[in-house]
This record gives structure tokens, sequence and C-alpha cells, in this order.
């Protein structure tokens, strides 16, 4: 069996009856078509602040898709097509005249491969600012300082600000991603696969932020690492051919899952 | 041999003989051209040959020997030369530049071999280069000034004095032209702004009588001060005038070659190899920085190497954001239907348009229906004279913008699809807008393809010839399109290129023979110059790949 890291056992909250206080978003009976394919069926959940929620599940058990709906980068897509809500403070992200620019703004995300731009460490960071429209130099400085020490990669790279965000480590680099996402001081940072691209010390650097940035920002994360799940988050969601099987407190889902396909998963029977 | 085959070897020596042959084929042309145009500012001696006459009688002739080549026996017997000797069936022929043109009918001449009776290289033997009727060839005799005679051949110091009051006759050539093109230039560019000022107020009916005195009292200042510089014209002139130079020619006479016409006085017989090394870059130079003379058959190319790189950067700062938007558009916006196949399937045929097309169209839709309208609307003043309604370097260059449109969308939509997918989502995760991440991260990225597609637009628009011959370019240009006038950038100018100064100086000069050396020397020149802006943007795409390595993880 897997087991259940110390962090992840702090007070249980009741996923079904989350008050507005705790609920940072609420997924209501989406779904999603890829053309004439159904992706995601009727999943309806709420994710909790300040809390770290895992998508697990299988390849292509559309856990990365039901991300990707959070900030609305589906709409990337030209043939897919979203039924059903997704309540951020109250409001459905996918009304008409929802600015998703500010969405996004809200809602950060770092994606499996690290992808910094071609500017320096500092552009890189400063990039989301620079959107904003913030040209003050202090606030930039401080910004800078202020995220890469939130995603732990300050003391490694002072020095060189102003070199290229290539000229990092892989590791470096997805950290340098985190801390553009956090330099904007999003609510929500949507993690997917983060560290699927990296060795197991960046990975474990990765975690340890992870834990770290829950106090400030609520997280979903997106894994096919059980373990990951395991050692990072409070709560997790199992997703299985497009349907939300189980999504419980993450030790109570690793310990006694309800379903016998989160069981099979989890004991590595299939997946 | 089947398993030769199979192992592909054969395939191997296939591809790389292609290779092979291009590049054989690429270096021996730079390397003929090169050469045959780089030999003509080597220093040849000067001959001085007695040759024999058909009659029997002897004549001299003084000059360089620009060409030789072996020509059948008959061939020359037939054109009526006699030939005391006929062994062999193949004789040497030498085709000579005479020079002195006011004294022959052709300043080139044919002399066979077996005619040459006396063939010396005197060590005194001058080449004149003046300013008309092309190179004297002769022996100076002695150096006049007004009429009398301060240096004779065989003084100590005659080269010496030579040199000093060519010298001082080429510096004040260099005045009366710096004067003339400058100053002169300037008040007669404003003379004829006043006239146009003129009747700019008269069409707007605003001719009142103190704008009247107004421009009189401009135009009498300017022509004050026109007279004061045309005395110092005058009197520049008038010092010119003021030395001779007395040369022996070919036919034994001394005549006078009057100074201010002298440009330069070169002995190449009495040259050492660094003094003639000298010489051939000295030529050189001249060649790329003086304007032609004499219907485009002596002197420089200058202009026409200033109205090619100007005309080429204009074309690129046109063609580059039209190519980058509309390839931004199909790539970016337009949907992915068949309509978007079949304009991009356009676009690329736009490029199998043969370029004369581009010149018809372009003379009939921007010289004369926009220019004819620029001017109708903006210089009404100027009319019947047209202003944009004409060929110039603007419809010239928009006109191979329109060429050479299709290469930069097709290589810029290139670019624009390797960039991985990650960094728009990175951009977008962020809260920048799809126009955001175009212009911030896309294009930036996509930059070093967009140079390509502009290297590939400069290596065509440099080389391009018939269109332009429809709308801007001229066998010569009076004034650059440059110059310091208000507004210094005269886009309604016409202008002056290479390439159709080799046609124009190959194939419509009145002296063919003179100017074979000058088509090689400019076609190597339009070579070097396309080259140049090549490698030029070239060294620019290399430093932005660097700059915008894309993820290759």
């Amino acid at each position: 069996m897997i087991s259940v890291s110390s962090n992840s056992a702090s007070e249980k909250l009741d996923l079904a009856n989350l008050t507005d206080e705790q609920r940072a978003l609420e997924i209501k009976n989406l779904s999603l078509y890829y053309g004439q394919d159904r992706a995601l069926h009727d999943i309806s959940m709420s994710v909790p602040k300040h809390g770290v929620t895992a998508f697990i599940g299988p390849s292509g058990c559309g856990k990365s898709t039901l991300l990707r709906c959070i900030n609305r980068m589906n709409d990337l897509v030209e043939t897919c097509k979203v039924q059903g809500d997704i309540l951020l403070h109250g409001k459905n992200i996918y009304d008409k005249g929802v600015d998703v620019a500010a969405l996004r703004r809200r809602i950060g995300m770092v994606f499996q491969r690290p992808n910094p731009f071609p500017k320096s460490v500092y552009e890189n960071v400063v990039y989301g600012l620079r959107l904003q429209g913030i040209k003050d130099r202090r606030v930039l400085d401080e910004a800078v300082e202020r995220s890469l020490r939130g995603a732990a990669l300050w003391d490694e790279v002072k020095d060189r600000l102003n070199a290229s965000a290539f000229s990092l480590s892989g590791g470096q680099q997805q950290r340098l991603v985190i801390a553009r996402s956090i330099a904007i001081e999003p609510e929500i940072l949507l993690l997917d696969e983060p560290t699927s691209a990296l060795d197991p010390i960046s990975t474990l650097t990765i975690e340890e932020l992870i834990t770290d940035l829950k106090q400030k920002y609520t997280v979903v994360i997106v894994t096919h690492n059980m373990q990951q799940a395991a050692r990072v988050s409070d709560q997790t969601a199992f997703l299985y051919m497009g349907q939300l099987i189980e999504y419980a407190n993450t030790d109570t889902l690793f310990t006694t899952p309800m379903e016998k396909r989160t069981e099979d998963y989890i004991t590595g029977r299939y997946g | 041999m089947k398993q030769w085959f199979r192992t592909g070897k054969p395939w191997i020596w296939l591809t790389a003989g292609a290779v092979t042959v291009s590049l054989v084929a690429v270096i021996g042309l730079v390397l003929m051209i090169g050469w045959r145009g780089l030999s003509f500012f080597w220093p040849t001696a000067i001959h001085q040959m007695t040759v024999e006459t058909t009659s029997g009688e002897t004549r001299t002739l003084i000059g360089e020997i620009y060409d030789s080549e072996e020509v059948p026996i008959d061939r020359v017997r037939q054109s009526g030369v006699e030939l005391a000797n006929d062994e062999g069936e193949l004789i040497t022929r030498y085709l000579m530049k005479i020079g002195n043109r006011e004294y022959v009918p052709l300043d080139f001449t044919w002399v066979v071999e077996p005619t040459i009776v006396d063939d010396q290289i005197p060590a005194d033997m001058a080449i004149i280069e003046r300013t008309k009727d092309g190179n004297f060839y002769g022996r100076i005799v002695a150096i006049e000034q007004q009429g009398e005679t301060v240096a004779t051949h065989g003084d100590e110091n005659f080269r010496d004095v030579l040199f000093e009051r060519v010298e001082r006759a080429v510096e004040l050539h260099k005045q009366g032209q710096q004067l003339q093109e400058g100053e002169i230039g300037r008040i007669n560019f404003q003379l004829s702004e006043l006239t146009l000022e003129e009747r700019r107020l008269k069409l707007e009916g605003k001719l009142t009588e103190s704008a009247i005195a107004e421009l009189d009292a401009e135009r009498q200042r300017l022509q004050a001060e026109y007279q004061d510089l045309e005395k110092t014209l005058f009197s520049i002139r008038d010092s010119a005038y003021r030395d001779a130079l007395m040369v022996e020619d070919f036919r034994g006479e001394i005549v006078a070659v009057p100074m201010y016409r002298v440009l330069d006085v070169n002995f190449p017989n009495d040259m050492h190899l660094l003094a003639k090394i000298g010489h051939f870059f000295q030529q050189i130079g001249k060649f790329v920085s003086e304007p032609p003379r004499e219907a485009n058959t002596e002197g420089g190319v200058f202009p026409a190497i200033f109205g090619t790189v100007f005309m080429v950067l204009l074309m690129s700062v046109i063609v580059t954001p039209f190519g980058v938007v509309a390839a931004v558009y199909l790539h970016e916006y337009a949907g992915k239907n068949p309509v978007t196949k079949l304009i991009r399937i356009a676009v690329i045929n736009l490029a199998g348009v043969p370029s004369i097309v581009y010149g018809v169209f372009g003379l009939g839709f921007f010289v004369y229906m926009v220019g004819g309208s620029i001017d109708q609307i903006f210089y009404p003043e100027a009319l019947p004279n047209p202003t944009f309604g004409t060929p110039g370097v603007l419809w010239s260059a928009i006109t191979l913008a329109i060429l050479t449109l299709p290469v930069v969308i097709v290589s810029t939509e290139e670019g624009l699809a390797r960039i991985p997918s990650t960094l728009r989502e990175g951009s977008l995760a962020l809260g920048a807008t799809k126009w955001e991440t175009i212009w911030r991260i896309i294009v930036p990225m996509a930059s070093p393809a967009i140079m390509t597609g502009l290297i590939l637009a400069v290596a065509r628009a440099a080389g391009e010839v018939a269109p332009l011959m429809l709308v801007g370019v001229v066998k010569s240009a009076p004034m650059l399109p440059v110059d310091g006038n208000f507004p210094y950038f005269h886009l309604d100018r016409k202008f002056m290129h290479l390439g159709f100064h080799i046609y124009d100086v190959g194939f419509q000069s009145p002296n063919v023979e003179a100017s074979r050396p000058l088509v090689y020397a400019t076609s190597f020149l339009l070579i070097t110059v396309i080259v140049g802006l090549n490698l030029t943007a070239i060294g620019v795409r290399n430093h932005l790949r660097e700059k915008y390595r894309a993820l290759e993880q």
C-alpha cells in the first residue's frame, strides 16, 4: 500500500458540503466534447481553498482535460465544446462576457514540460506583470525576488537574473515557470503533471515547493504518479474514462477507497 | 552489382555529384567574373607598335592590349588583310585600346600579329584620364602655363612638376563639381520650390500682393547668392584653365591636352609591383566611389551601387511588415478551411509570376493610378509635370516588395509553425491575450524565419532588372534619391541600378568593346553587393537564432 504523509493528514474536510468560505472552486455537471467524442461526463466537485487537490487516473482518463477547463485553456482547441458550470466566487467562468485573460490571471497554470520564454530569467518572471502594464522598476524587482523565493529558486539564480532562462536546468526551469505564475499572485495554481519531465531530485524539490505553495494558493495538481499524489495532496480525485469515480481526502482515498475501481487502480491492477 | 546498388552507394555518389556540379558552376562563375572584372583595374603596359598596313606603309599605334584571340587565317584574309607569311592555320590578333578619341574614329583597333614590325614598351608613355573623350595615350613632352613652357620632358623634376599640377587641376575640378552639386544645386532646388510655392498659392487663390513680394524677395536673395557662387565657380574654372599638357601622340604630332580635363596621369610602364598594387586599389576605389562619365563608358558606378542598395533597403522596409502581418493572419487567425488553403496556394503561386508582369502592374497601378492620384491631391502646383506619377525609386521598391512578398509570407509561416505550442499556452496562462502572445512571444521567436524570408527576398530583388525598367530605373540619374535638400529622401526620383547598368553598358553602349571589362567589373560588384546584403542579413539571423533558440527537449 501507499504510505500517506503527515502533511495531508491535517484537518479533514467534508468535501461534499463545503461552506462558501472553504470553497475555492465549484465544478457543476461539467461535460466536455471533442467534436463527437465525449471526454468528460457530468463531473461535479468542489475544490477547497488553501489545499492541494490532486487528479489521478490512467492515461487518457480526462484529468488534464478537466484541469484545462478550469482556466479555459480548452478554448484553444477548436472542436472542443463545454457544458456545465465552473463557479469561481459563485460566478460561472463559462458565462458570456467573461474576460478570459483576466480569468487566467486569477487561475495560473504550469505545464508538463518547462516552457520558459526565450528571455532572461528576470523577464520571464515579470512577463505577467508587464502585461498588466507595470513598468516601475522597483515593483518589478521586488516581485522577482518574492516570486523566485516563493518558488525556492532565488538562491540559485539571484546572481544571474539576466542570463537566458534556457541556461537553467530542467528542474530550475520548471520552478522558474512556477515563479512566473505566482508573480501575478493568482488565487488558484493549476499544475499539469509538473514533474513528469524531471529527474527524481528536481521532482522532490518541486514537491516540497507545492507543500509550501498551499499556504498562499489553492493548488490543483494532475499527476500520473500515485505516490506523488499521496505525498503532496490533501484531497484526491480519481478519474476514469472521463468520469469522476471518487473524490475524497487523500488519506481516506488511499487507505479506504469506497469504489472497487479506485482500489484496483491504486493497488496497480490497471492503469 | 546488384549488391552495390542495394548498399545505397550509387545514391550517395549521385547526390554528392549533384552538389559538386553546382559548387563548381557557382565557384567557376564567380571566379570568371571576378577575374575578368578585377583585371580591368590592373595597370597594363602601354605598347608602342609599328604596324605594316596593307598598302605596305607603316603606322604607329600607342595603346593597351585589351584582349587577344586566335583566329583562323582565312577569316583574317577575307577581311582584307594581306599577310606575308601564312604558315599555320591560326594567327593571333590583339585588341588594342588606342584612346585619343578626338583624333581617331574608333578608340579600339585590331592588330594582327604578323603585321607588327616593332613593339616597344617605353617607360615614359603616359596614360591620361580625362573628363571628356576618354583616355589619351602618348608621351608628355612639356607642361605649359598660359602658353609658356614651365617644364619639359627630360627635366630632372619633370614628373614632380607634372603630378603637382595634375593634383592642382583635379583639386580645382573637384571644388567646381562640389560647388555645382552642393550649393548651386541647393539654390536651384530652392528656386524651383519657390516657383512651385507661387503656383500653389495661385491655385489656392492666396497669391496676394504681400505673398508675391515675399516670394520675389526670397527669389532675389537666392539669385544674388547664385551670382556670388557663379563668380566663385568661374574663378575656379579660370584658374583651372591655366595649364596644359603638350603630348606627343601616336602620329608623332604634339597636341595640347588642357589640364582642366585631366583627372589622372599614370606611367604604367614605369611602375614597380607595389605601385601597380596601389594603382589597382586606387582604381577600384574610384570605380565604386565616382559617378559614371561619357554615357556610362568611363568613370565609376557609385550612383548605381547607391541606387541598388537604397532600393533594396526600402523594399525590405516595405515587404517585412506586410509579409509578417499577412503570415500571422494566415497562420494564427484565419480558420483552417478551404478558403485559407486557396489563399495560401495563391500566395505561393504569386512567386511564379514572371517579374515583367509585376513591372507592368507596377507601372499601371502604382505609377499611373496611385502616383497620378497623389499628384492630383498633393502636388497640383507641379502639374502637368508629374511628381509621383512617374517612375521612381518608391514605386520600384513597392513593386519589388510585391514581387518578393510570397517568399516572406511562406518562410514566416513556416517559422510560426515551428514554435512549440507550449510557449503559446504558457503566455496565455499568464493572462496574455492572443494578440499579446503573438506580439511578445511568437513574432520575436519567428524572427529568424522572417530573416530567412528577407534574405531570399533581398537576393531576388537585388538581381531583378526587368520590372525596374518600367517603374523607375534610368540609364543616368542626375541626382541621388538621398541628398542634403529637405526632405532629404526624394522617393519620387528615378535612380540607377547595377543590374540595369550592366545591361546598359554591355548592350546599349555606343562603344561595346570599351565597355566589356566594365560589364564584368559591374557584374562582380553586383554579386558583391548582393552577397554583402545577404551576409548582413544572415549575421542578424544567426544572432536572433542564438537568442531565440527554441526549446529542444
